[in-house]
């Protein structure tokens, strides 16, 4: 079945068409990741235009959507999961989600993107590419990384170690995706923000009018 | 397209997820998901709070919006979204969401203007809006009044807030007196009991060199809470049923005196009140007696459509395809402070 991919939570946006069946590898015919920083929103869906264009396939022929859930910035991320489930929604198909970060390099690794505020989303993997530690957010050097560090490597540095330049693709996605696709009953889609919103009850109300001393 | 297009309407631009179906001028459905109870202990909406819930929201609504009107997404002909004035990340969701919903049904997109949406909500009960007209939009985050020569493509500023949004002003005074949020129909609750002359609150800008269209409800918010602290420190207790009534009085009185003033002064003799502030029993009161007196027209859409809701943005949408306005770009986006002279975002 013909399957499209999307991601959001990093500020390379991905889209990818694949040719998926279970028990093998997807074969992507074609893809893009384009460098949209905060413009996720603008070019998400010129993206899936282009990428069904490029495979000379139509959104008839799709059988299902997959999405990364994050971690991510909020605001990004929340473009592309609303914009599979609209997608899947609108034709009627399924629509997986699964951690972005899984979608980020290949067997045994720990995986790091920018979570800004100088901390870290972060995730670890064993040698069958199955997640064994995260998804978290910490700072680098309290995230529980081994060797080798794949993802961004701005964050090298910080961290000591090389981190080796990944990014999400369109067949890391679907090899997340593979279980939930092949179940045909895959999970609600829940995001994955890690963090809580940022806002606080305010306090006992402010006065306006000055108080005289000793009041 | 026929000349009663059914358009899907996405409204995220604060804290309610609205989605609603029209057909030509006729409202099919007005499905609404808020998230109102979650920000009551912030006191105000927490942008991050709506933003999640939104999405969560989202295809739930769209389908309940599509059951109430007996239709499927096969029928739809257009989809309209607001893509401003709000919070950028409420807004998103929305966006990202019409964009492909559209994308996927292979109809065209409109990016509305959410204040152009208030004053067109009212066509659905109204009929077709005489143009010009005058409207005011009062909302918890907007407080303008503008020149209406045509609602698909012609929207002229006259005025607006200052500082505080009239409905910002009502979530304040709401707090100084310990009502609950959104303040608003507390307020006016609260006000029925109350005398709204027993204390003479200020008037904001509308003194003979002030702005005749401008609003300003900050130094009337700050002159209530003095006059509730003064009573607090004295040991007396608070009147809140005339207080509430002497400052709701304070704003109505201003925003109908300059909305009858911009009818007369450009020679318009209809009115639309729009916005979640138009709910204000007080307002279609005194509005209603003041149009009376000067010969103006006054429509104000019922009060379940004066707050946001989806199926304002699909009668705008509605609007926009009648008149043979430009679809939107793909590219399409958010304009947190999208201006209210661009009616949607053509091209």
């Amino acid at each position: 079945m013909l399957v499209l991919a999307l991601d959001t939570a990093t500020p390379t946006l991905v889209v990818g068409l694949a040719r998926w069946s279970a028990g093998v590898p997807a074969e992507v015919l074609a893809e893009t990741a384009v460098e949209s920083g905060n413009r996720h929103a603008e070019l998400l869906t010129p993206a899936v235009r282009a990428v069904l264009a490029d495979a000379g396939v139509g959104m008839a022929e799709l059988g299902a959507v997959v999405t990364g859930l994050g971690p991510g910035p909020f605001t990004g991320l929340r473009v592309g999961i609303v914009t599979a489930a609209a997608l899947a929604d609108a034709r009627g198909l399924p629509v997986v989600g699964v951690c972005s970060l899984d979608a980020v390099g290949t067997g045994a690794r720990s995986v790091v993107t920018d979570a800004r505020r100088k901390e870290v989303y972060w995730a670890g993997y064993d040698a069958d590419g199955t997640r064994v530690a995260g998804p978290g957010v910490d700072r680098p050097e309290d995230a529980a990384l081994s060797d080798p560090v794949v993802g961004d490597p701005g964050f090298a540095e910080r961290l000591g170690r090389p981190v080796q330049a990944a990014a999400v693709t369109t067949a890391g996605l679907l090899r997340a995706a593979g279980p939930q696709l092949a179940s045909g009953r895959p999970d609600p889609l829940v995001p994955l923000y890690l963090r809580r919103p940022d806002a606080v009850p305010p306090a006992a109300r402010k006065a306006v009018s000055q108080r005289v001393a000793g009041q | 397209m026929s000349d009663q297009p059914l358009v899907l309407g996405f409204e995220t631009s604060c804290d309610e997820t609205g989605i609603g179906l029209v057909r030509g001028s006729t409202l099919l459905s007005d499905a609404l998901a808020t998230s109102v109870a979650e920000h009551e202990r912030f006191g105000g909406v927490v942008p991050e709070i709506a933003s999640r819930a939104h999405l969560e929201a989202m295809v739930p609504t769209v389908h309940r919006a599509l059951a109430d009107a007996g239709v499927t997404l096969g029928d739809v002909d257009a989809v309209a979204v607001t893509a401003g004035p709000g919070l950028t990340g409420a807004l998103l969701v929305g966006v990202a969401a019409a964009k492909a919903y559209a994308l996927a049904l292979d109809r065209p997109l409109y990016g509305v203007n959410h204040l152009a949406a208030h004053v067109a909500v009212d066509e659905l009960e109204h009929g077709r809006l005489a143009e010009p007209s005058i409207a005011m939009l009062v909302s918890g985050g907007h407080s303008s009044l503008l020149l209406v020569p045509d609602l698909s493509q012609d929207v002229q500023p006259l005025g607006q807030t200052i500082d505080d949004a009239a409905g910002e002003a009502f979530d304040k005074v709401a707090r100084v007196l310990g009502l609950p949020f959104p303040g608003g129909p507390y307020v006016d609750r609260a006000a029925r009991d109350g005398d709204p002359a027993s204390i003479a609150f200020p008037r904001g800008l509308t003194g003979q060199r002030d702005a005749p269209y401008d609003f300003s409800f900050s130094g009337l918010k700050t002159a209530v809470a003095r006059w509730v602290e003064a009573r607090e420190r004295a040991g007396e207790p608070v009147p809140v049923p005339d207080v509430a009534a002497a400052f709701q009085e304070a704003v109505v009185d201003v925003l109908t005196a300059k909305a009858v003033r911009a009818c007369r002064d450009h020679g318009v003799d209809h009115l639309v009140i729009g916005g979640g502030v138009a709910a204000n029993s007080r307002l279609r009161a005194l509005a209603s007696e003041r149009c009376a007196a000067a010969g103006i027209v006054l429509r104000t859409p019922s009060p379940r459509l004066c707050t946001d809701n989806g199926a304002m943005v699909a009668a705008l949408g509605s609007r926009l395809v009648q008149a043979g306005v430009a679809p939107s770009d793909p590219s399409l986006g958010a304009d947190s402070s999208m201006p209210i002279d661009v009616v949607s975002r053509a091209g």
